[in-house]
């Protein structure tokens, strides 16, 4: 009987011994923060202090599409890979609004993701941040007037900070979360008024 | 009577519980931090430091808690019950002195049946709101847990047979004693099946994948993800010490040398110090070993945990005719 782990290659030990060597020769990919002549280096320093400082360095991101063509969220998925690896600075995506710090918003508001977008944002539990990413969801972009089109994601929810681009660089996006970042109000300054209409807080 | 077990009598061995609780608790966060560290570092990334959990768990300590209109007390209870009934576990087991007088507040059927309690205030807190994905995470968490709880009692049995005695302290203390009995094949192949048992327990690669954002691939995060602010914090501390406890059952059952005998000062620190290390050997160990591994699919899983059930069955049976 063969180990559960290797039902479909032979002789996994050198295949394991090659994945291992192959980990070694490789190295570490993750991007200085020096690259791309200061500006990508000045954004990443400033993110990972002031992440550390006002979120004790420990930031969960919920994505929210609110009808994007789906461009913005390549970008976005870039952020966790080996090559920019937002977990450096100590920010992780989230499978759960309960879960969030912050919303990363997305295309125009579609009249279908009108309501659960506002539900997702009444999900999430305070201190909660809110950044816009992409051109369409400051002023709907190509989509502007479109039938399905609600509007941009500041008629819906409060918008902290916004990233332009159509899509914007993965670099990008993490300065806007540290603009959001920047906006984050202290613990018991932002009045507790807003109460969500699907759920009570304690 | 206190203290007729072994050498460990009164007030020290109360302050070497304190002190093994407050290491499991304190201690816990770090282990699965290093975990996630060594993944980055094998796949390229530069990672968070192995010390981010304890941030994590410090800001959702400070937010506040969004419940769901759905949710009944359960939802509010169950996870003060998963935090207790483990760090309950992580005082049965002998971490730093063997035997200690709380042996007898509990042996090895109490360890198991108090992991079962979290699995099942857990599972009925994944219910309980009724959002779908909770509800598929609780019966794929019991289904698992039906299936592997009955391994670790045997697998612990069969440790249990040449020491005479279910209870842990006496297990470990009695390995300690005789070195040989370690590398008989029922002590080894207990331990293996302990290992798979702790993957799938613990919610590791590859039956449960604890950095998944997939909601149809969750097992564990799917019964949480209606939980924020402090009662999610608890819920993942729980976690993290279930995983340590584990890695340090595993580690003192395996290679119980550097557990103290007898509760002096220094004889505990040094178990301390020698704890950390085994434990964070395994932690390695696993981290390589998630690297390698693809999760499995949920059918073929009860596959693997018959595995291991066979392992412990073996075990205990090569351990009745060693006696």
């Amino acid at each position: 009987m063969r180990p559960f782990y290797c039902h479909n290659a032979p002789r996994s030990s050198l295949v394991m011994a090659k994945l291992f060597a192959k980990i070694w020769r490789t190295g570490i990919v993750t991007e200085p923060l020096s690259i791309e002549a200061g500006r990508t280096l000045d954004l990443a320093r400033r993110i990972e202090d002031r992440t550390r400082r006002l979120l004790g360095r420990a930031l969960a991101i919920r994505q929210v599409d609110a009808g994007s063509c789906n461009g913005c969220e390549i970008e976005i998925a870039a952020l966790p890979n080996p090559i920019y690896d937002c977990e450096r600075f100590g920010i992780h995506f989230v499978a759960s609004p309960r879960h969030a710090d912050l919303l990363l918003v997305t295309g125009p508001v579609t009249r279908n993701m009108e309501v659960p977008l506002r539900k997702t944002w009444e999900a999430t539990p305070d201190p909660k941040l809110v950044v816009s990413i992409g051109d369409c969801a400051h002023d709907c972009g190509v989509f502007r007037g479109g039938y399905g089109v609600s509007g941009p994601v500041a008629s819906v929810i409060p918008v902290d900070a916004h990233v332009p681009g159509c899509p914007p660089e993965p670099a990008d996006i993490l300065a806007g979360i540290l603009k959001a970042l920047d906006r984050l109000p202290e613990p018991g300054s932002r009045a507790d008024s807003r109460t969500g209409s699907t759920a009570s807080r304690r | 009577m206190i203290g007729a077990g072994g050498g460990a009598t009164g007030l020290g061995a109360i302050l070497v519980e304190v002190l093994q609780g407050l290491l499991a608790l304190l201690l816990a966060p770090g282990i699965v931090g290093l975990v996630r560290f060594i993944k980055a570092r094998l796949q390229g990334r530069r990672g968070a430091p192995p010390w981010q959990p304890y941030r994590e768990l410090a800001k959702l300590f400070g937010k506040e808690m969004v419940v769901s209109r759905n949710a009944s007390w359960i939802f509010g209870v169950a996870p003060y019950v998963v935090f207790a009934s483990t760090l309950a576990v992580a005082l049965l087991v002998p971490m730093l002195a063997a035997p200690l007088p709380i042996d007898r507040a509990g042996d090895l059927i109490v360890v198991v049946y108090l992991l079962l309690l979290g699995t099942f205030a857990i599972g009925l807190a994944g219910l309980d709101p009724g959002s779908a994905f909770g509800g598929m995470g609780s019966s794929r968490a019991l289904t698992i847990a039906a299936l592997a709880e009955p391994t670790i009692a045997l697998a612990v049995f069969a440790l249990a047979v040449p020491a005479g005695s279910t209870n842990l302290g006496r297990i470990v203390a009695r390995a300690i004693e005789d070195p040989g009995g370690a590398l008989s094949p029922g002590h080894l192949m207990a331990l293996a099946a302990l290992f798979i048992v702790m993957l799938a327990e613990a919610g590791r690669l590859p039956v449960d994948n604890p950095a998944t954002h997939l909601e149809l691939t969750m097992i564990h995060e799917a019964m949480i993800l209606e939980y924020s602010g402090r009662s999610l914090a608890l819920l993942e501390w729980a976690a993290f010490l279930k995983f340590f406890v584990f890695l340090s059952l595993l580690a003192n059952l395996g290679l119980p040398w550097g557990v103290a005998l007898n509760p002096g000062a220094s004889a505990v620190l040094v178990a301390a110090a020698i704890l950390i290390v085994k434990v964070a050997l395994l932690a390695a160990a696993v981290a390589v070993l998630e690297t390698r591994l693809a999760k499995l699919r949920l059918f073929r899983v009860p596959e693997l945990l018959s595995v291991s059930f066979l392992l412990a069955l073996l075990a205990i049976t090569s351990s009745f005719l060693v006696e």
